[in-house]
C-alpha cells in the first residue's frame, strides 16, 4: 500500500531539484482544459505527457501546464509547446501521439512537423 | 463527453476559474443512485445569472459566445430521469460566504446513464493543474467503504514541494488507484 511515508521520501529527494527546476526548465508544455479540450479528448494527453515527461527522466527540461480555451475547439485538443518565445502548436494529439512528441521535440529538439497545425490546415 | 467523471473535471473547471481556493468534489454511489457535488469558495454566481447557467448562450468566456458546460451536464442528468440543482453566492454579495455548489443526480442503472470512467485522471488532472487550490476528494460506495483524498494532509507532508511536481502527481494517482482496488474487493 501507498503510505504518506513514501511522499516524504519523495520530498526529500525533490528538495535539492526545486530550485535547478525554477531555473531550467525551458520547454512550456501547454495543454488546453477548457469544456471544448476535455471533451476532444484533452484529459489522457495531459496524463501521458506528465507520465511520458516523468518516466523519461526530462522533468528538468520540461514543464506541463494547463490553459483554458485558446479559440482553435475544432483543432483540440491542442498542445503548445514554447521555448522561449518560441512556439509550436500541435493539433488533434492523442495520448499515442505524446509518445513520439517527447521523443522527438522534447528529448531531440525536432519538431514532429506533420502533428502541426500547419500540417493539419494544409 | 463519454464518460461522467469528464463532466466532472469540466464543472469542477469552473471552480477553478471561479478563483476558489477550496474545492471539494464528493461522490456517492449506492445500488441504483449516482450523484455527484462540486463545492468552492469561489467568486459565486449573481441570482440573475443563476437563472441563466443552463442555456448554452450563457457563458464567461471570451473566445466565443457559447458555453456547453452546464446544459452537457443536465441533459445527461436528465437522461437518466435524474436532475441537476446548482446553488451559489456571488462574492459581491456574500463576501465573507461566496462560492458555488453544484450537484448532479443519476439513476445508475438506466440505459442512458454513462459510466463514470476514469475518475483517477480526473483528480490527478485538477491538482495538477491547479496546485495552489486544496481539494478534499471523497467516493462513498455505501455499505462498501470510500476513496479519499485531501490535499491539505498531503501538503502538511510535502513542505514546500509542490503538488504538481511530477513525481507526487503521480504518487497521488497510484495512491487513489489503490484505495480503489481496495473497495471493489468488498463488491455486494
Amino acid at each position: 500500500m501507498k503510505s504518506l511515508a513514501e511522499l516524504a521520501a519523495i520530498r526529500e529527494k525533490m528538495q535539492d531539484k526545486v530550485i535547478i527546476r525554477e531555473n531550467h526548465g525551458n520547454l512550456r508544455i501547454v495543454v488546453g482544459m477548457a469544456t471544448c479540450g476535455i471533451t476532444a479528448g484533452a484529459r489522457p494527453v495531459l496524463n501521458a505527457f506528465v507520465e511520458g515527461i516523468t518516466k523519461e527522466g526530462l522533468t528538468e527540461k520540461a514543464t506541463v501546464v494547463q490553459t483554458g480555451c485558446i479559440g482553435l475547439c475544432q483543432y483540440e485538443p491542442v498542445v503548445e509547446i514554447y521555448n522561449g518565445d518560441e512556439k509550436v502548436t500541435y493539433v488533434k494529439v492523442t495520448a499515442e501521439k505524446v509518445g513520439r512528441i517527447i521523443e522527438e521535440h522534447i528529448k531531440n529538439g525536432k519538431v514532429v512537423t506533420e502533428y502541426t497545425i500547419g500540417a493539419e490546415t494544409k | 463527453m463519454k464518460e461522467l467523471s469528464l463532466n466532472i473535471l469540466d464543472i469542477a473547471m469552473n471552480s477553478v476559474k471561479a478563483g476558489a481556493k477550496n474545492v471539494s468534489l464528493i461522490l456517492n454511489e449506492s445500488e441504483n443512485e449516482f450523484s455527484f457535488s462540486v463545492t468552492d469558495d469561489g467568486c459565486g454566481m449573481t441570482e440573475e445569472f443563476l437563472k441563466r447557467v443552463t442555456d448554452p448562450f450563457c457563458t464567461t468566456r471570451t473566445t466565443r459566445k457559447v458555453g456547453m458546460g452546464i446544459p452537457f451536464l443536465k441533459l445527461i442528468a436528465e437522461q437518466t430521469g435524474g436532475h441537476i440543482s446548482i446553488t451559489s453566492r456571488a462574492e459581491s454579495e456574500y463576501p465573507d460566504s461566496h462560492g458555488t455548489t453544484t450537484t448532479a443526480y443519476f439513476n445508475k442503472n438506466h440505459i442512458d446513464c454513462l459510466p463514470l470512467g476514469d475518475i483517477v485522471s480526473t483528480v490527478f488532472t485538477l491538482i495538477q493543474g491547479s496546485p495552489n487550490i486544496d481539494f478534499e476528494f471523497k467516493h462513498i460506495f455505501e455499505g462498501r467503504g470510500e476513496v479519499s483524498l485531501s490535499t491539505k494532509a498531503l501538503r502538511e507532508v510535502l513542505g514546500d514541494v509542490g503538488l504538481d511536481c511530477p513525481e507526487v502527481a503521480l504518487w497521488i494517482k497510484e495512491y487513489l488507484e489503490e484505495q480503489y482496488s481496495e473497495v471493489k474487493k468488498y463488491k455486494i
